[in-house]
């Protein structure tokens, strides 16, 4: 009966920290089937792939291959079992060639045999239908022909069950349909596949069943032929759960920022913010929605200053309403913008490498903001002081003292002091990202009343979210983003969960669909 | 011509010193282990080397070179690789700063060596005494007739043993890094160590071997200069350090490359004797042609850092422990 499993994981527990990273998920790939395995960002699906390949330990539960109980100790001991990862970061060395890249840890002779290699590599492309050029130096290589590498890698170690971690995030379709091409022919060649994903149409279009994990936790599976987008938006999103979060109605929302055509490309060229457009108001609190690494940071940072963007993209800030005057933010940098007499606070995802110095106390934290505008060649201490005690104060820091460096603090009182700050220079726009990550339930009620403060006060807030029920509650607009691109604008007043968690997943205008909003 | 020759000569004893600190070093630094106690570890080197040539031929009866060369050979290479183990202990097993450890060890390994080096003046009656005459010859020794064949004879075959020996290693290195599956393996351990060791490499097994024996070969430089250089004696006037660093920039100016490091070894000894040859210096003028090896490794630095030539590079990790679970 087992027999007809290639992997089964049961009951597998994973922690890091305080953070359960997986509790008590349950797997099972059938031989020569394609399984999608399908969940958001943060609910478990790598760190569980992780383990099968022998990258982490699982703290608790049993891994069974081909029937038998295994121990995966290393990736080494996976390879052995006949199981291949293809990592979202590719795991390939830059200055070395692919064929270079194959025999890294093989064993054999002790000279490289270059040519053989080659004869093997060109093998296995004809077979399944890749193309791969054995002597090309990783660093001259595209994303596409980088993942084919990694999967020619995999297949040439002997790898019978493959895991693909959301392959597809950095392909064009093309290279995407080609891709699914190479997996239906390797499925057919008896191939067993695992591929991680959150995009529901190809979740549709190339698996034979799915499982969905949710928050670390197993919610169920299903063959690919008996779901619909709708049931498995459900099961990925889940239920709304009702968190009472005070939200007035905005008063008087004149428009501050105007996002316009706004486009930026990474530094390999992939597109991660593609022609957004979109209007910030004062006196309300904009969500912004997505899967993570859709294009959330990048927005951000664009308006902060951080961020190069491609030419056409304009943000304008308008201190006074639509018909003010305004200023373009696209080409200044933090400090030209703070120059302009502009009060831009922004509390980013990275608390303590963008935001707070780890080792400074919270005094020097508090002067980061300042130390410019004291007169003479020594900072004015004064002031920095009695912020940090007001900041302690007010937002009833736990820390020993002021002169304490903020890396002793806990994660939420980090948060506070960054907030802290951010809201003392009394912001007109307000930006925060993930700000109540790994808080308590009472730290982020006190991060979501120190928002609808500012929003009360005529602040345009932004705050990026991963929990749809706060975005939802907390909101008043909700801006989807899907792969860099903006899917919609919901009233947060009327949207649902599960409007939210489509348009997420399914960009509305692909292929001439209509998503089903 | 003779003149010419003579600086050759001198460049090239010059350069075989430092061309063992810095293949050793590569050895190390390919596993992305950046060890800044090459110094010290080359003062280790020489130190256990003449303490033990010395002892050597003070309890033998009637001492014999080769025994005296091979039991200082050993014991050299086996304190320095200890000293690389120290820093690998500090550095993987307990993620210690790199930085800091290397320099420690430089402080360290120029301590204890000037301490026994003193300590054996003493034993030898006094200041200066020191002298294993007997093994020093056997390091020096060459085959006359070959260098007998005029100014080329001269160039060619006029070295001790090790300058040859030098020579092989770093050619056997540059073979290891390029050809061999090993050297594959390790130079991935040492750009990209999540990737080798998803590729099923024991990551800390490697770095804790390449840094026992890069620092094993980079302690031959001390032996070599305190055996042959310097004719068998000691000194306290902190040549071995300078030595040593040049031996680290000699890394950066090889572009990590071990062949490379052959003739640059060379050139740096040429630029560092230049002033000898030329006449009419004063002491100040001398002193900046010595500083001309540390300039053209900072031209060097320049020159690829603009070219941003991929081949040029450090290893991508060097300088930085490995933690698999990290997130």
């Amino acid at each position: 009966m087992t027999d007809q499993f290639a992997v089964r994981m049961v009951d597998i527990t994973k922690s890091f920290g305080s953070i359960l990273a997986n509790n008590k998920v349950y797997l099972e790939l059938r031989k020569g089937e394609i399984l999608s395995l399908l969940g958001e960002n943060g609910s478990g699906k790598t760190t569980l792939m992780n383990m099968l390949s022998g990258i982490y330990f699982p703290d608790d539960g049993q891994i069974y291959v081909n029937g038998r109980e295994v121990t995966i100790a290393s990736p080494h001991d996976a390879y052995r079992l006949g199981i291949g990862m293809v990592h979202q970061h590719f795991k390939l060395v830059d200055v070395l060639t692919a064929a270079e890249n194959i025999a890294l840890g093989l064993p054999g002779g002790a000279v490289v045999d270059r040519k053989a290699i080659g004869r093997k590599v060109r093998d296995i492309c004809d077979r399944y239908g890749f193309v791969v050029d054995p002597d090309k130096k990783i660093y001259d290589m595209s994303v596409s022909e980088k993942q084919t590498l990694e999967i020619v890698k995999t297949l040439y170690r002997g790898a019978e069950i493959l895991i693909l971690d959301e392959p597809t995030a950095v392909l064009t379709p093309q290279e995407t349909e080609k891709l699914f091409a190479v997996m239906r022919n390797m499925r057919n060649d008896g191939k067993s596949i695992i591929i991680i994903t959150h995009k529901l149409n190809e979740v549709l279009e190339i698996s034979d069943r799915v499982t969905v994990l949710r928050k670390g936790e197993y919610i169920g599976d299903m063959d690919t032929a008996k779901a619909d987008a709708r049931a498995l938006t459900d099961m990925m999103v889940g239920r709304t759960v009702t968190l009472n979060i005070q939200r007035d109605e905005p008063v008087d929302p004149q428009r501050r920022l105007e996002i316009r055509n706004l486009t930026v490309k990474d530094k390999e060229g992939v597109t991660r913010l593609d022609d957004i457009s979109l209007d910030v108001y004062a006196g309300e609190i904009l969500g912004v929605a997505g899967i993570s690494g859709c294009g959330q940071k990048e927005l951000l940072e664009a308006v902060a200053g951080l961020q190069p963007t491609q030419s056409g993209s304009s943000v304008k800030y308008r201190p006074t309403g639509p018909e003010g005057p305004a200023e373009e933010l696209i080409g200044q940098n933090p400090r030209t913008i703070a120059e302009k007499g502009i009060r831009l606070a922004f509390v980013p995802e990275d608390r303590l490498g963008m935001g707070l110095v780890a080792n400074m106390t919270l005094v020097g934290n508090m002067m980061l903001k300042e130390y410019r505008s004291g007169k003479g060649p020594l900072v004015e201490r004064r002031h920095p002081h009695e912020l940090a005690e007001q900041v302690v104060r007010e937002l009833e820091v736990v820390t020993p003292s002021i002169d304490t460096p903020v890396r002793k603090l806990s994660g939420g009182n980090v948060q506070k002091v960054l907030v802290g700050r951010e809201i003392a220079m009394g912001p007109t726009v307000l930006m925060s990202a993930y700000a109540v990550r790994g808080l308590d339930i009472n730290t982020s009620y006190t991060i979501y009343k120190l928002l609808n403060e500012q929003k009360k006060a005529g602040v345009a807030v932004i705050y990026v979210g991963e929990d749809l029920d706060v975005l939802l509650q907390l909101c008043d607009r909700i801006a989807v983003l899907c792969g860099g691109r903006l899917n919609a604008i919901l009233d947060g007043r009327t949207a649902t969960k599960e409007q939210v968690g489509y348009l997420m997943t399914n960009m509305k205008d692909m292929s001439g669909e209509e998503a089903g909003a | 011509m003779t003149q010419i020759i003579s600086l050759l000569t001198s460049a090239i004893v010059f350069g075989t010193v430092i061309l063992y600190g810095a293949v050793g070093e590569i050895f190390t630094e390919k596993s992305g282990n950046l060890n800044l106690g090459v110094p010290g570890i080359m003062y280790l080197g020489g130190i256990a080397g003449l303490a033990t040539a010395f002892f050597y031929e003070m309890y033998a009866a009637e001492p014999v070179g080769w025994i005296g060369l091979l039991l200082s050979f050993i014991a050299a290479f086996a304190a320095s690789a200890l000293a690389g183990l120290i820093y690998a202990f500090l550095t993987i097993s307990l993620r210690a700063n790199q930085n800091v450890t290397g320099l420690t060890l430089t402080i360290f390994g120029a301590g204890v060596a000037n301490l026994f080096g003193g300590s054996l003046n003493a034993m030898a009656g006094g200041v200066g005494q020191i002298s294993v005459a007997t093994t020093s010859r056997a390091y020096r020794a060459y085959i006359p007739a070959l260098s007998g064949l005029g100014h080329v004879g001269q160039l060619l075959f006029s070295f001790g043993f090790m300058a040859y020996l030098a020579v092989a290693v770093a050619l056997f290195a540059s073979w290891f890094f390029n050809r061999s599956r090993v050297g594959l393996n390790l130079r991935a351990v040492g750009e990209d160590p999540a990737t080798a060791d998803a590729a099923g490499i024991n990551v800390t097994r490697y770095k804790y071997l390449a840094t026992c024996l890069g620092a094993g070969v980079s302690g031959l430089g001390g032996l070599y200069y305190v055996m042959d250089y310097i004719k068998g004696t000691w000194s306290t006037d902190g040549t071995i350090e300078a030595l040593g660093w040049l031996a680290v920039a000699l890394v950066i100016f090889a572009t990590w490359k071990p062949a490379r490091a052959i003739w640059s070894a060379y050139l740096f000894g040429v630029l560092y004797w230049a002033y000898n040859y030329i006449t009419g210096l004063s002491r100040a003028s001398i002193e900046l042609f010595k500083m001309l090896p540390y300039v053209v490794t900072i031209l060097v630095l320049v020159a690829v850092s603009l070219r941003r030539s991929r081949e040029a590079q450090p290893p991508k990790s060097l300088g930085l422990s490995y933690f698999r679970e990290e997130r």
